[in-house]
């Protein structure tokens, strides 16, 4: 048992890395890997994010939303299926907010830390597309639960890799036109090159 | 008329909105490894971007401005939706080789972006034309993407062999990277090297600058 978490653990991390493996949440991956303080940050606040929203639509879609569902209140027949994306991305949403004011009630010191990277959250592909994946290979509550955190971990992971590689990266002589975000495209690739050897581990 | 023009020309390559506004870019990678597959997430793409501007706009004076997010989420959302629907009434396959990426269009940032941008501010029509203006930006990027990938990678162009792979029995050993997801980095990076060297003006400007060498005497 805890072995099959183990393993759903390790490959969400690394051999399906949501940033280097499927690029989601690459937007904020870009834009916001330029310093090593505030990735970090950002990738804290992921992690938390997807612990929290994964298995609440997971909850969502096994008893409101997919097919026969609603069977406890009496409607067996009923698909709800289609209603998916609109309710993944309002929970999404609120569960941020949600997470916003408790952090700045109880832990402001991590408040202030995220700051304006917590409401950016609700847009970030990755959350969204850990719910989808989620509903597409059809875990249950525990492996949620795990599938959420590994993939938190592992977009914090590469995050904070590639801001160290930037950091680094701004004092190289690189062509005119390639400065910035070209080459930042590039390390990322490579990046990603180096993720793919972990696609050949079977867990 | 030149501005209504403007409006729809400039994203596609003055202001285009993966290699300047680094917007869209989750699906751009995804997606874009046969040429099929992409044709089809750039006309939902584009379809979503016009039909959430137009609508954001018409409703862009009643909205109070402290929920206009989750407005924008839930007409966005309910796009979408329409869109995967279809999708997957008339073109199953298609559908489920672009998996979680369709419904993903919800947090696409060119849509998100572009609402809150450009149809917050103006009136239905030229938001209209912004959002197809920016879903052709997008599509032109990612169409260059995938025929590089597909052409490369495969031998092929939208399904059709021109190049004859060697497991056929004709000549071209096919370039195995093209096919894995990194390639498309590589490829946009690429893409933006050229934009950029051909408008000088979108270059970033640098962090600090190498000081020139006054030294007198060699380095050791």
């Amino acid at each position: 048992m805890i072995e099959h978490y183990l393993s759903l653990f390790i490959r969400a991390v690394f051999v399906e890395n949501m940033a280097l493996a499927f690029f989601l949440g690459m937007c904020t991956f870009l834009a916001i890997s330029k310093q090593v303080k505030t990735a970090v940050g950002l990738g804290i606040a992921v992690i938390v994010v997807l612990v929290i929203t994964v298995p609440v639509n997971n909850l969502i879609y096994r008893y409101l939303l997919a097919e026969g569902a609603l069977a406890w209140a009496g409607y067996p027949d009923v698909d709800l299926s289609f209603l998916g994306l609109i309710s993944y991305i309002g929970v999404i949403a609120a569960i941020v907010q949600i997470v916003e004011m408790l952090l700045d009630k109880y832990v402001p010191a991590l408040y202030n830390a995220l700051g304006v990277f917590l409401p950016l959250i609700t847009v970030n592909c990755a959350i969204m597309g850990a719910a989808l994946f989620m509903v597409e290979r059809d875990y249950n509550f525990g492996e949620s639960v795990v599938y959420g955190f590994g993939a938190g971990v592992g977009w914090a992971l590469a995050i904070a890799t590639l801001a160290g590689i930037r950091e680094k990266l701004k004092y190289s002589d690189i062509p005119h036109s390639l400065r910035g975000l070209g080459i930042t495209f590039i390390t990322v690739g490579l990046m990603s090159l180096g993720f793919m050897s972990f696609s050949g581990i079977q867990l | 008329m030149s501005k209504t023009k403007d409006i729809l020309y400039a994203p596609i390559f003055a202001n285009n909105p993966i290699a300047l506004q680094i917007l869209g870019i989750c699906s751009a990678l995804a997606v874009t490894s046969s040429l099929n597959v992409t044709v089809v997430m750039c006309i939902a793409l584009t379809f979503v971007t016009a039909f959430a501007n137009l609508s954001i706009a018409s409703i862009r004076n009643i909205v109070p401005s402290n929920i206009r997010i989750i407005v924008q989420m839930t007409i966005i959302a309910s796009l979408v939706i329409l869109v995967d629907q279809i999708l997957k009434a008339y073109a199953y396959g298609i559908s489920k080789q672009l998996s979680v990426f369709v419904g993903l269009i919800i947090t696409n940032c060119i849509v998100m972006g572009r609402a809150e941008a450009f149809a917050m501010q103006n009136p239905p029509w030229p938001s209209f034309l912004d959002g197809i203006g920016n879903g052709l930006g997008y599509s032109v990027v990612l169409l260059f993407v995938a025929a590089i990938r597909e052409f490369f990678g495969s031998g092929t162009l939208f399904g059709y062999e021109i190049m004859t792979l060697t497991t056929n029995g004709g000549w071209y050993y096919s370039n195995g990277l093209m096919l894995l997801p990194p390639s498309a980095f590589f490829v946009i990076g690429g893409f933006i090297w050229i934009l950029r060297t051909l408008k000088t003006d979108q270059c970033e400007a640098a962090d600090f600058k190498i000081a020139p060498n006054n030294k007198s005497e060699p380095a050791l």
